[in-house]
């Protein structure tokens, strides 16, 4: 890939990381604009088919803001998405997609400043020219 | 049937319309499948739109709103509330963030803004597109509500909510209730001193029947949502310490302030002899008696440098800590009460004594307090003379004329910080802001809500206030705390699973996801399949990416509602 800015896809969930997500946008801490985000209910009930649409549609990256250990649904929820990654990754690897272009990072309702570090090193990861 | 949907682009007085070109927005979206009416507005959320939006939802027969302004966190209720006002099912409402989200998040960038935002609210259409109408799920709410800290903002926080007839626990980490009031003398404009307004609040405390109090006692977890949080509270005693589990509906937060310490060397400080703290004089003040004495010198003169800790202009805390100007002018008022022959000397950036406090600082120059306003560039030089204390600096109001005053004392006006036990914010996750105090979700339109369903916060956990405004805010997030409660019942979205009976063959492996045992096993005609326990269901999803034949969906996130917004953001 040879451009300034991936495409990012991020689901981010409704209640814990979407408002890290907000508080970013309010602490204008910049980061690129061709990421959109899309909020769910919790990071383990995304669907590998969603993610894989997202590729086949053209999005370079997918995202997942989880809540990690803060989920209000519960604590297997780690597990959970982990889970979900690594289904995806199999997914991807067989239709020849670099499993890197899927990460997962756990996105609490404070992690502002750590969510614009992930996604600003995940889209240069991702603006690399063997990607 | 097809949808009929209303476009809203919100300007919000500039916050997006200065990074993002709303026009260009609207006129690409107004084509769009469905859409038949599309407008940008000043203030989506203003009276006159959300009249226009009532209006225009009747006349045109309208099926379906997206509104495209901030966060949905601030206003996703309040477009919602419009919708039903019209005639319309409040889930027909989709919101675009096109705020936090877009404008802000790039107004280094307003092409990327732009082209961002459009996006966003082509999504939100197609969502719009496909949403259905739906009747909310009603839960139980414990009637009982948490108050953290019994400082001024928490004893009148629990009294209001007592008073409202809710169960009150109130937790304190200290040994006794009042916090900083210990160390208030005269508060001014009431001129009641701290302890009496103390006195008044532990009696009504005492005959408040609905509240326990907890001392010697803190909050080390927690657990569950809005209606029924869950707390593990230590509580340390003479027997040692013991744990306490409470149930509450809602939690208010009121865990109060530090005063700043300044750095040694700051204007003298632990450098000079006879530099001070506001704190540390006050409680001077109160041990003194005929004369007033520090450090074996009579006291004959007393500077007091403004703004020490607040309003730097170099150091972090950029605010002004509202209260600290009232509290120097009151307590210069104190000494000239009871020391009429000690002069005063008051070096300010500028005096905010506001409101009705204007009249200490009137009463202050009337009897004969000398003020002098220094400027942020050269804030006054400190240092030792001849047994006293020398104090320079230019004054903005004789044309930066340096003016020197030779003082026994100093005392240094000592702004408010955030409290540097953050454990409790590190246990709910609560937001901060820059200025490191608790973060509302608006400061005007929901100032005690945080982004924490049933969370609210008072006091000076959220930044600096007087003792008033304390006590403001804390019936504020009283009556907002009581409202989460109050009915005993609260309603929750009406997002659950459901089964494709047709495709599912029992397999276990949604039953055995499942955190909530929302799903089991039911015979339909001769074939095992899911079923889910709309009662128990919670609606994480977490049954979705398991099920072999994808025969579980979500309400509001379904195969195609996702994959239609995930189509139009990859374009």
């Amino acid at each position: 890939m040879n451009k300034r800015s991936a495409k990012i896809l991020v689901f981010s969930t409704e209640k814990i990381s979407d408002p890290a997500i907000d508080m970013a946008g309010l602490l204008k801490l910049h980061y690129p604009p061709q990421v959109y985000t899309i909020a769910i209910r919790c990071s383990s009930g995304i669907k590998p088919k969603w993610i894989m649409r997202a590729f086949e549609k053209g999005f370079d990256g997918v995202f997942i803001a989880a809540d990690g250990s803060d989920c209000s649904f519960g604590e297997s929820c780690i597990e959970k998405t982990g889970s979900i990654v690594e289904r995806t990754h199999i997914m991807m690897k067989e239709k020849g997609l670099e499993p890197a272009r899927l990460r997962m990072a756990a996105i609490c309702s404070v992690c502002s400043e750590s969510f614009v570090k992930q996604i600003k090193s995940f889209n240069e990861l991702l603006i690399k020219p063997e990607n | 049937m097809k949808k009929k949907l209303g476009i809203y682009i919100c300007a919000c007085g500039g916050n997006i319309s200065d990074y993002v070109d709303i026009e260009k927005v609207k006129d690409s979206i107004k084509d769009e499948d469905c859409v038949i009416l599309a407008k940008t507005t000043m203030f989506a959320c203003g009276d006159s739109n959300q009249n226009d939006m009532d209006t225009d939802i009747k006349e045109n027969n309208l099926s379906g709103i997206v509104v495209a302004s901030c966060s949905p966190k601030l206003h996703l209720s309040t477009f919602r509330a419009v919708s039903e006002r019209a005639g319309l099912n409040k889930y027909n409402y989709v919101h675009a963030n096109i705020r936090e989200q877009a404008s802000w998040a790039h107004s280094d960038d307003k092409t990327g803004a732009t082209e961002k935002a459009i996006l966003l609210v082509k999504a939100a259409i197609a969502k719009a597109r496909l949403a259905e109408s739906l009747e909310p799920i009603v839960i139980e709410s414990k009637r009982s509500v948490a108050v953290i800290g019994g400082g001024v903002a928490g004893l009148k926080a629990a009294i209001s909510l007592s008073r409202m007839q809710d169960e009150v626990f109130l937790i304190e980490r200290d040994s006794r209730v009042g916090g900083k009031l210990h160390e208030l003398d005269t508060i001014s404009p009431e001129q009641l001193t701290g302890k009496e307004l103390l006195n008044i609040l532990e009696e009504d405390i005492k005959n408040e029947k609905n509240i326990t109090l907890m001392t010697n006692s803190e909050v080390v977890g927690y657990s569950g949502n809005i209606g029924d949080f869950k707390l593990k509270v230590n509580i340390s005693g003479s027997q040692g310490q013991s744990q306490k589990d409470i149930n509450v509906g809602s939690i208010l937060v009121a865990t109060g302030f530090n005063s700043y310490t300044p750095a040694d060397g700051e204007f003298g400080y632990n450098q000079i002899k006879n530099v001070i703290t506001l704190p540390q004089f006050r409680k001077l003040l109160r041990n003194s008696n005929e004369k007033l004495i520090y450090n074996d010198k009579k006291i004959g003169s007393i500077a007091y440098i403004y703004c020490v800790g607040s309003r730097q202009a170099k150091g972090d805390n950029k605010y002004c800590s509202r209260y600290c100007c009232t509290a120097a002018v009151q307590a210069s008022l104190d000494v000239k009460h009871k020391y009429p022959e000690i002069q005063n000397y008051h070096f300010t950036k500028g005096v905010r004594t506001y409101g009705k406090q204007e009249l200490i600082y009137k009463e202050s120059n009337r009897v004969g307090d000398i003020y002098i306003q220094f400027l942020d560039k050269k804030p006054p030089v400190v240092t030792e003379y001849d047994g006293a204390i020398s104090i320079k600096a230019g004054d903005l109001l004789s044309e930066k004329k340096e003016i020197e005053a030779i003082a026994d004392l100093v005392v240094l006006i000592t702004g408010m910080v955030p409290d540097k036990d953050t454990s409790l914010g590190s246990l709910f996750k609560l937001p901060k802001g820059r200025d490191k105090f608790f973060n509302e979700i608006h400061m005007k339109l929901r100032p005690v809500e945080t982004v924490i369903d049933g969370i609210t916060i008072a006091g000076t956990c959220q930044g600096p206030k007087n003792v008033m405004e304390s006590v403001n805010s804390a019936m504020s997030a009283a009556a907002k705390s009581h409202s989460f409660v109050s009915k005993g019942e609260l309603e929750l979205e009406p997002i659950i699973a459901y089964v494709d009976k047709s495709s599912c063959n029992w397999c276990n492996a949604c039953s055995e996801a499942c955190p909530f045992n929302a799903v089991s096993m039911i015979d339909d005609g001769g074939k095992s399949v899911a079923t889910i326990n709309t009662s128990t269901c919670k609606g994480c999803g977490m049954c979705l990416p398991v099920c072999p034949s994808d025969s579980i969906e979500l309400i509001s996130f379904t195969n195609k509602e996702m994959e239609s917004m995930i189509d139009v953001l990859a374009k």
